[in-house]
């Protein structure tokens, strides 16, 4: 942790802007992933699914927006699938393959 | 769908109908609203063309108008996407040929959880909808101290909006004074002026919700700290599992074994009402149709009540408590394994029990392909009905001898039906999806609601309406199936100095005879073909009717089999066997499909893929018998 601060004041001193890390998709966080959905987007899933515009208005109807924080709070039994993720003040199911394009800057808003 | 209805005012003629909409998000009370607003006075049909129910109702308002409210199924968006939420859509936008756009539409919404209504209300604000709002669960939002600023709310929106507490009853006056004077002041909607919303203007509507939500409602004092702490031991990997085997085992008892004390009674309660009438009228055909054909086909649409009525209760009890989205999230990758829906597993237990309270169940799934093929699969399932006959041959043919020391030959080929019942059902089902809708995978996005107290009046006005459309819609297709086939059986009658049994006589026996070449080459005989057409009646009914081609009288199973045992080689009877685990041999399960998709497509198709399993299974487990010699 601290070489990676280390690290990242150099960047700073490098390029003047606000460093985070990496946003991650929403599909690979473990229970009691927090962060803030930075972008929404759909990926078609492989073996059939839904066509990628529809799988993601379909997340934006759900409330998976920008900006909205997220924290996963169950997981399935059998490969940790679906999770159930607080979103804002609600609580949604979702499978991990429909949520491969939610990147969420991760950490404590 | 979407050609626009005019509806043309009355000049001076008496008060119109006011006309009202309810739509809310899923798990809103929408449904307790109804019940609240119009109490017994409804009406359940089906959209012209669709599987979706119509519930309407009515009440009188206070200047004596009549109201008629109507039940949307719920939604998240006007953008549609079920057959359900089309219907929500296109009667809100006035679309639907059949039904003229509704006078007022009240947007019912979860005051503890606003985010998402917010959208609906906006959407329908873009569009000019005559609406108002009904900040139901109030009650639950005072004791979470959360704090909603009214009438700001109601400028934002352009609506009035009003606390109701719908499970008691609360603001249903002040609600309909509202309607009343909302319709007085509405100008008619321009179903026009709606369109899908893209992605972008989706992220705009969402941040204008947003900048709603924050300046109209601060966060609750005392959040529900209830619900998670309840999921944190119901979603757990290990205890939510074993929690969700108890609820699954207790449901299947309860249909399985309390149903059949009353199903007994109802079963003698009718034998004896049969038998009574037959001693008041004279030998004949009349005296047939009334106790064999009329009383008989009433009694086999009433036997299945108790567990409908059970499965029901438990249904909506779980449904009302929050937990059904809870077990669908638990069983979704089993579920999904198999292309089906996690909600599938309640018609699919139900199912083992009697496929027509399974596939009655099935409402619970919204995704119509989701909920074709856990109908098509239901049957599949071995019934209880499959028992006696089961039961019959096993004891018949079956060596009760010990295999490997400590299992039972008769229990292990007990065994083997009910395994071979569950497994064909899967996989026709992983089948169907993979080469039939292959491309709509439905994604799995499912809100998990507060858990609430189930309101018993509601509960208990739920279960009743199931119970009464079954009778209503399910019942007068069964009993015109079950005179239909009383019919074949009965006419024509024996010929003066018959010497073998009347039903041979019969369009039963003709048929039984007619499709006896093409029954041959899975060994079975004509008595058994013949048996096959009463026993479309129900699976169990086959016992009887091997009884009458065998013209053995009485209810004598043990002499039967003993019959049987003499007169079928041990490949026939094993044949017999693996027909009955495929055999759509039951017309009530396809009056029932027939009923609950609305058309006879899906009954044909069940027919067609079960007849043709039967055979297939029978014609392998008969060849292979008599390659080993049991020919």
């Amino acid at each position: 942790m601290d070489s990676v601060r280390r690290a990242a004041d150099l960047d700073l001193e490098l390029t003047p802007q606000p460093v985070f890390p990496a946003p991650t998709s929403l599909a690979n966080g473990r229970r009691g992933f927090v962060g803030r959905i930075s972008t929404v987007g759909a990926e078609t899933a492989a073996a059939g699914g839904l066509a990628a515009p529809e799988l993601e208005r379909r997340l934006l109807e759900m409330g998976f927006v920008e900006g909205a924080r997220v924290e996963i709070i169950h997981e399935g039994f059998i490969g940790k699938d679906p999770i159930c993720v607080r979103l804002d003040d609600m609580r949604v199911a979702v499978r991990r393959r429909d949520v491969r394009g939610i990147m969420v800057q991760a950490g404590e808003p | 769908m979407t050609a626009a209805k005019v509806v043309e005012p009355v000049a001076g003629a008496a008060p119109r109908t006011l006309r009202v909409a309810l739509v809310g998000n899923p798990n809103s009370g929408k449904t307790a609203m109804f019940n609240a607003l119009t109490g017994s006075r409804q009406k359940v049909a089906n959209y012209a063309g669709v599987t979706v129910e119509r519930k309407e109702g009515h009440l009188m308002g206070a200047d004596g108008r009549r109201i008629s409210i109507l039940d949307l199924p719920g939604t998240y968006s006007l953008r549609a996407r079920s057959p359900d939420e089309v219907i929500t859509r296109d009667v809100v936008l006035g679309r639907l040929i059949s039904e003229p756009a509704p006078d007022v539409v009240v947007l019912v919404a979860d005051a503890t959880n606003l985010r998402l209504v917010l959208r609906l209300g906006l959407e329908m604000k873009a569009v000019g909808i005559p609406a108002v709002m009904a900040l139901n669960m109030i009650d639950i939002a005072e004791r979470q101290g959360l704090d909603i600023d009214v009438d700001r709310l109601s400028r934002e929106l352009a609506m009035p909006i009003i606390g109701t507490v719908a499970t008691r009853r609360r603001g249903m006056e002040d609600l309909v004074r509202l309607i009343e004077e909302r319709a007085a002041s509405a100008a008619p909607v321009q179903p026009s002026a709606w369109r899908e919303p893209s992605a972008v203007e989706l992220r705009a509507l969402h941040r204008e919700a947003e900048r709603i939500q924050k300046a109209c409602v601060k966060p609750p004092k005392r959040p529900d700290t209830f619900t998670g702490r309840l999921d944190d031991v119901l979603l757990h990997p290990v205890a939510g599992i074993l929690v969700l085997l108890g609820v699954l085992f207790l449901m299947f008892q309860a249909v399985f074994a309390w149903a059949a004390p009353l199903m007994d009674l109802s079963n003698s309660g009718f034998e004896a009402l049969s038998a009574w009438v037959g001693t008041l009228l004279p030998e004949g055909i009349l005296k047939s149709l009334i106790s064999d054909g009329i009383i008989a086909g009433v009694g086999s649409v009433v036997v299945f009540l108790p567990q409908i009525v059970i499965l029901f209760l438990f249904i909506i009890l779980l449904e009302d408590f929050g937990y059904m989205a809870r077990a669908a999230f638990l069983l979704d990758k089993i579920m999904g394994g198999a292309g089906l829906h996690g909600r599938a597993f309640i018609p699919l237990l139900s199912s083992f029990a009697c496929a027509i309270p399974g596939i009655m169940a099935t409402r619970v799934i919204d995704n119509k392909h989701d909920r074709l093929t856990t109908i098509l699969v239901a049957p599949l399932m071995t019934c209880s009905a499959r028992i006696p006959v089961y039961t019959l041959i096993i004891s018949a043919f079956i060596p009760r001898q010990q295999v490997m020391g400590f299992l039972n030959l008769q229990g292990l080929v007990f065994f083997g039906l009910y395994a071979a019942g569950l497994v064909s059902a899967l996989t026709v089902a992983f089948v169907v999806r993979k080469i039939f809708w292959r491309s709509d995978a439905e994604p799995f996005l499912m809100e998990l609601p507060a858990y609430k107290t189930p309101d018993p009046l509601n509960v208990l006005r739920n279960v009743l309406q199931r119970a009464q459309i079954f009778l209503q819609r399910a019942g007068t297709t069964i009993l015109s199936m079950m005179i239909l086939i009383w019919f074949l059986c009965a006419f024509p009658g024996a010929p003066s100095g018959a010497t073998g049994p009347a039903i041979d006589y019969s369009f039963a026996g003709m048929i039984g005879h007619a499709i006896e070449p093409v029954l041959g080459p899975v060994g079975f005989n004509w008595q058994m073909s013949v048996a096959l057409i009463p026993g479309m009646a129900a699976r169990e009914v086959a016992v009887g009717a091997l009884g009458t081609v065998y013209s053995i009288s009485g209810d004598n199973t043990s002499l039967l089999g003993a019959s049987l045992a003499h007169q079928w080689s041990l490949a026939s009877a094993l044949a017999f066997l693996a027909w009955y685990v495929f055999a759509p041999q039951c017309a009530s399960t396809l009056a029932v499909v027939k009923r609950e998709t609305n058309s006879w497509r899906w009954p044909i198709i069940m027919f067609l893929y079960m007849t043709a399993l039967a055979y297939v299974a029978a014609f392998i487990v008969y060849r292979i018998a008599v390659a080993f010699g049991a020919g």
